[in-house]
């Protein structure tokens, strides 16, 4: 376990010291003290390190990752793991708004409430959130899954393309060209393995599922005099 | 841009400490706003009959002593002045409209900030860490205070078009975001007998506020008239005689955070404002929601 104090050395230092290592380093495992809300901490990462973060960070952290998994003991500032391509965020306090925004894959975990705009445009990432998110979560989003064990405020979903949605708690309303769906026997399944890989103890059959009504992004025929 | 701050003591041992915690806060906001600074301390409370008028004028050089004795000849009243930077806090019993208008005629460069029983205003163009010093913001004791960092967007880099605003008795305004509807609005309000001093959107917030208050709403009521009238981005956070509020757009599209503890709470733009604070690394921390009002003290 290599230890590196931000309040020493800061974030360039940090960032540059982790984007330098080779293929091959025997220094995976990092522990980040003295955060501070310091922004962009660990970003771009590109090796399967295990970074955690003593504390509460900034803006953007975590964002681009590859294959590394980052652990956050406190909160999460905006954009927390945005544009993640691999490997894993998790996030032990609350996160605010555009957690996981565009991201490609990977899994990032919110313990607590993420705020609004989580999961915008996500391409493929899954997300797991404890608690509730905010108004236009998953807003544009086009692959992944977004599971939210506690409630989603307005407008969920709102002109999505292919991402699914899982919550458990209530939905204050669906955005444009998002509906609720059927829960089959596969989407129990791929919920029950996404719980799974978050730790957390919610039963899959106590969620519902929403997606797109294909209505918004697809060309009806019937439309054809309109364009 | 822009950066706001907010501090709250709730364990009075720490009121001696308010200026020492909360001017790293405004400081640590440099960055979104480098253009002016100003903040709202709220303590010394005059006693009843008397009121406390945050007053500025451009020139450091001003000689105040001439407001002083002017008043006191002009109402046969009391009046002591303290000077602090460019800006005076006046203390008198004369009327507060009395007051306004004998500086009008008298002394026209002089503007009155901010006005009640425990608020002082001072703002100021230039770095926060510059406008900190000037009026000697670490020594300051108190039970709360609210700040602003402005990187100027809709109006021109002044002392006046500095934040915070004052919306009526002990009530101030800082903002971040920006109206869109703000021509249409001063208009209106102008009618209502509102009179403006900038171009600045802030302003119009703060004296849409005002005007609210005036009408006999609450201070909540008026809040959330205001979301529903005004339109733009923003994050407010109101400073008031017991506390502060904060509300936001109904998009949220500002950056806010909170953070509580048994001994404080604090509201800034970035969590980087509050990462210093005793106990900070243990504080309950969120992001308000949207069009929802939080309140400490009997705000």
């Amino acid at each position: 376990m290599i230890e590196f104090d931000l309040d020493k050395d800061g974030v360039s230092a940090l960032n540059q010291r982790l984007h330098s290592l080779p293929k091959d380093t025997n220094e995976r495992s990092w522990r980040v003290k003295n955060p501070m809300g310091q922004h962009a901490i660990a970003c771009g990462l590109t090796l399967p390190l295990i970074i955690e973060i003593e504390g509460h960070v900034g803006f953007y952290c975590g964002g681009m990752n590859k294959e590394a998994d980052i652990i956050i003991n406190g909160h999460a500032g905006p954009g927390v793991a945005e544009n993640m391509m691999s490997g894993s965020v998790r996030v032990r306090g609350n996160a605010s708004q555009s957690a996981g925004a565009t991201g490609n894959g990977g899994l990032l975990v919110i313990e607590g409430d993420a705020s609004s705009r989580c999961g915008i445009s996500m391409k493929g990432i899954d997300i797991v959130v404890g608690g509730s998110v905010g108004h236009m979560s998953a807003f544009m989003a086009q692959r992944g899954n977004l599971v939210v064990c506690g409630d989603a405020g307005e407008a969920l979903g709102d002109s999505i393309y292919e991402a699914r949605l899982y919550v458990r708690g209530k939905v204050e309303s669906l955005g444009a060209d998002c509906i609720e769906k059927e829960m089959g026997d596969e989407h129990r399944k791929e919920l029950g393995l996404l719980l799974e890989r978050a730790a957390f103890k919610a039963r899959p059959e106590d969620f519902r599922r929403y997606g797109s009504a294909r209505k918004l992004y697809n060309f009806n025929v019937d439309h054809a005099d309109q364009y | 841009m822009c950066g706001i701050v907010g501090l709250y003591l709730k364990n009075p041992k720490l009121h001696a400490k308010l200026g020492q915690m909360f001017t790293p806060m405004l400081v640590a906001m440099t960055s979104r706003g480098p253009d002016s600074a100003g903040v709202a301390i709220y303590r010394s409370k005059v006693k009843r009959g008397l009121i406390k008028l945050s007053l500025a004028h451009d020139d450091s050089k001003f000689s105040w002593k001439a407001v002083d004795a002017g008043l006191e000849k002009a109402f046969n009243c009391d009046a002591k002045i303290k000077v602090i930077g460019n800006h005076a806090l006046l203390v008198t019993d004369a009327g507060e409209s009395q007051v306004a208008q004998w500086l009008e005629t008298h002394h026209p460069q002089v503007r009155i900030v901010g006005s009640g029983q425990a608020i002082e205003i001072f703002k100021e163009v230039g770095l926060p860490i510059d406008v900190a010093k000037k009026f000697k913001l670490e020594e300051a004791k108190g039970t709360h205070a609210i700040g602003h960092t402005r990187m100027a967007t809709e109006s021109a880099v002044t002392t006046a078009g500095s934040h915070p605003f004052a919306t009526g008795a002990d009530l101030c305004l800082v903002h971040n975001g920006s109206l869109s509807n703000h021509n249409r609005l001063r208009e209106e309000l102008k009618r209502q007998g509102l009179r403006f001093k900038t171009e600045n959107d802030t302003e119009v917030a703060a004296a849409y506020f005002t005007w609210q208050l005036r009408q006999g709403k609450s201070l909540k009521e008026a809040l959330m008239a205001g979301v529903k009238d005004l339109d733009g981005f923003y994050t407010f956070c109101v400073g008031t005689a017991d506390g502060f509020a904060v509300v936001r757009d109904p998009i949220a599209c500002k950056h806010a955070v909170l953070a509580e503890t048994d001994d404080w709470v604090a509201m800034s733009t970035e969590y980087r404002a509050i990462a210093h604070l005793p106990g900070a690394d243990k504080a309950r921390i969120w992001e308000p929601a949207p069009q929802t009002i939080y309140s400490w003290g009997k705000a």
